[in-house]
């Protein structure tokens, strides 16, 4: 929806920031559709398409019916039939009945047909806990995507790079997951430029820069690590880097900061055992080896069930977990 | 309040030609003609030629598992010739080739895809179909999707979408029924009942006296017809397909036919079926019909017969030709396709895809930066 008097005063949300970017893409390209539950009118649960299907009419912001695995077989379809679809999953938990039309389907494609056959869609997906949510609305599941060939995963967790990031999935030539730490969704603003502008899948953004230590981190957890940040004594110079997609890795940056600081904090809210930090430690092992003064650390959710709400902060990193572990590596 | 009736629903059956040949004149108007029915059934000798050396080349070891399509013929056809070429799209499971290559896959693409190379799915351009599907019923989602964009972007075109009686079962299939339905999208969906899902039989597989009625949830205009007859299957496929055209949105067809071989090369049916049943079936092989109608049209004879199949033996002869002299697929295949510009370790992946680790910066060890020969 176009700007209120909040936005420009106030800055963008990541929903409002997210919404700009759906509104500019629909104007400008005709083919793009959004589609899901609750989506059109009541402009979905979060409201990240508020206003759209007044705007852009109900065929092209669809009310569907009430089937994920649907929404997401159909969205093939569509960017088959030449149109760019945005699928909704209107929580990672129910990624679940759309699992093989994404996995076995759309990231197959490509390759099956030796490119003759292509999925172009961004399937959008609120991700991640803390927001007080009933079971299986809190979950992080971003590596079991990562580690789906012929898939691209982002996660941003700024309005700036939700916008950006959003602009470039929609216009990528293959099937992007798109999710949203539904935890920042209201809780950070900023201002963004409201003309049209993309950030490039696959980069990661070094937040602050530092010289003893490394943290590596995606998703709601950056702004935790921002408040670990804060804690840590003077003279600590620590580098945060915001990965934003997960996959393609941009190796690059992660490897060029550790070789500097030789130690690295990994943080997200996926269980720890196979999440993407066992990926990232692989890759710092790798390239990194001689310049390692302390082994990566990984603070990460636990391999259990997601708790319910009540105990779902205990389960989350948090900013004390978080330094703590930079002050331990950092003793090495 | 008194209780009434809020729905009520009958389900069609349609068979023009009978297993003798005989054709009911009246509904036999507006079908096809006896010189269509005359190169349909040509063209059905030549792809039951493919399957029978298809089956062969399995057997032999030139070819991986393979699904035979015996029997099935005219459900393929009859369909496929309703569509239009190079307008309307078909999105098929794996038992109804002869309407690919009416829609102009060429015939090697199925051997090569049997062969294990994905070569056999990569549709020419101007080829408008999907490759084989191998999971069962995802594909009618696809087809569902497909027909909502011809309707979004206000093409007169329809998607024609195939799977057995076994993928009724499917959450996918409720799915893609349902969404069609709901959004009122140019598709049909063709179901080959052939009595068989690998050993389950249709019985086994639903409590439903017909496949065709569980349209009828989805207020979808449904037909059961005789599988084995290229006339009504023609007959009930161009009336579905016109009316999706026409923006009467989607409909569904159950043809009633028979497996008349295993499911595939691997599968050993005489496990689990009668051999009775599958004799009782043999006399109504869709193409035993069609001879008998063309001889009493004295438009066949066994002259014509034989020079006919003599004729599909050169010709598929050339189709497995074409499908065993193509040059082995580039290794780097692998990697080319994943996506449409290869990741940075995507690529160190292939440029080390030999060397016992992948993407190790061996630099830090004083080795160079690219691998030697080992």
């Amino acid at each position: 929806m176009p700007r209120t008097e909040m936005m420009k005063e106030k800055g963008l949300t990541l929903v409002d920031a997210i919404n700009e970017a759906l509104y500019q893409e629909m104007e400008r390209d005709d083919r793009v559709v959004c589609l899901g539950e609750d989506v059109g009118l009541n402009g979905g649960v979060f409201r990240v398409t508020d206003g759209l299907q007044k705007r852009f009419g109900a065929d092209r912001v669809v009310d569907t019916p009430l089937a994920e695995s649907g929404i997401m077989g159909t969205a093939i379809g569509l960017a088959m039939g030449g149109m760019r679809p945005i699928p909704e999953i209107q929580f990672e938990g129910f990624m679940g009945p759309a699992y093989d039309q994404l996995t076995n389907h759309a990231a197959r494609y490509r390759t099956r047909s030796r490119g003759a056959i292509t999925v172009p869609m961004t399937v959008r997906v609120p991700v991640g806990g803390g927001i007080h949510a009933p079971e299986l609305h809190s979950d992080s599941p971003e590596s079991i995507y990562a580690h789906t060939p012929g898939l691209k995963v982002v996660m941003p967790c700024t309005p700036y790079d939700a916008k950006g990031l959003l602009l470039a999935a929609i216009r990528d030539p293959d099937p992007v997951v798109f999710f949203e730490p539904k935890r920042v969704y209201r809780s950070y603003r900023e201002q963004i430029p409201e003309e049209d502008y993309t950030i490039p899948i696959g980069q990661a953004k070094v937040v602050s820069e530092g010289t003893d230590i490394t943290v590596v981190s995606w998703g709601a957890s950056v702004f935790e690590c921002l408040a670990a940040l804060d804690k840590l004594p003077e003279d600590v110079s620590a580098e945060l880097i915001d990965l934003r997609t997960i996959y393609p890795i941009d190796q690059d940056t992660i490897i060029q900061s550790v070789q500097k600081t030789g130690r690295c904090v990994i943080v997200h809210e996926a269980p720890k055992t196979c999440g993407m930090g066992a990926e990232l430690s692989a890759i710092i092992q790798e390239h990194c080896f001689l310049h390692l003064k302390a082994p990566v650390q990984r603070v990460a959710g636990f391999d259990t069930v997601m708790p319910y709400y009540k105990l779902e902060l205990e389960y989350l990193p948090n900013a004390e977990r978080i330094g703590e572990s930079i002050v331990q590596t950092l003793s090495y | 309040m008194p209780s009434r009736t809020v729905y009520s629903a009958s389900v069609e059956y349609l068979q023009i030609m009978d297993e003798e040949g005989h054709v009911d004149a009246k509904l036999a108007k507006d079908t096809l003609s006896d010189e269509e029915i005359l190169k349909l059934y040509q063209f059905m000798i030549d792809c039951r030629q493919l399957d029978e050396i298809a089956f062969k080349l399995q057997r032999s070891g030139r070819m991986g598992t393979y699904p035979q399509n015996k029997g099935q013929e005219a459900a393929a056809v009859g369909s496929g010739y309703a569509a239009k070429k190079g307008v309307d799209f078909l999105v098929p499971c794996y038992r109804e080739n002869a309407a690919l290559f009416l829609h102009g896959l060429p015939m090697h693409y199925i051997l090569l895809h049997w062969m294990g190379d994905e070569r056999g799915n990569q549709i020419p351009e101007g080829v408008n179909m999907t490759p084989l599907s191998i999971p069962i019923g995802t594909q009618m989602l696809h087809a569902t999707g497909i027909a909502w964009a011809f309707k979004l972007k206000k093409e007169p075109r329809v998607t024609i979408t195939y799977f057995g009686d076994g993928a009724t079962s499917e959450g996918d299939f409720h799915e893609a029924m349902n969404f069609a339905s709901t959004l009122q999208v140019p598709c049909v969906f063709f179901c080959q009942n052939n009595q068989w899902a690998i050993s389950v039989p249709r019985d086994q597989q639903m409590n439903s006296a017909t496949v065709a009625q569980k349209a009828l949830a989805y207020d979808m205009p449904t037909i059961q017809v005789d599988g084995n007859d290229l006339l009504a299957v023609h007959k009930a496929s161009k009336d579905a397909i016109e009316r999706a055209r026409q923006g009467g949105g989607p409909s569904f067809i159950e043809a009633v036919t028979y497996r008349l071989a295993d499911h595939t090369t691997a599968d050993d049916a005489r496990r689990y079926r009668d051999t009775k049943e599958v004799d009782a079936w043999v006399g109504k092989d869709p193409m035993i019909r069609l001879r008998k109608y063309l001889e009493r049209k004295n438009l066949w004879s066994d002259e014509k017969q034989k020079a006919a199949e003599e004729k599909a033996k050169i010709f598929v002869a050339d189709v497995v030709k074409a499908a065993e002299t193509i040059e082995k697929p580039l290794i780097s295949d692998i990697f080319d396709y994943t996506f449409a510009e290869i990741p940075e370790e995507l690529e160190r992946q292939k440029r080390t895809m030999r060397t016992s680790s992948l993407g190790q910066d061996p630099t830090q060890a004083g080795l160079a930066a690219e691998p030697t020969a080992y």
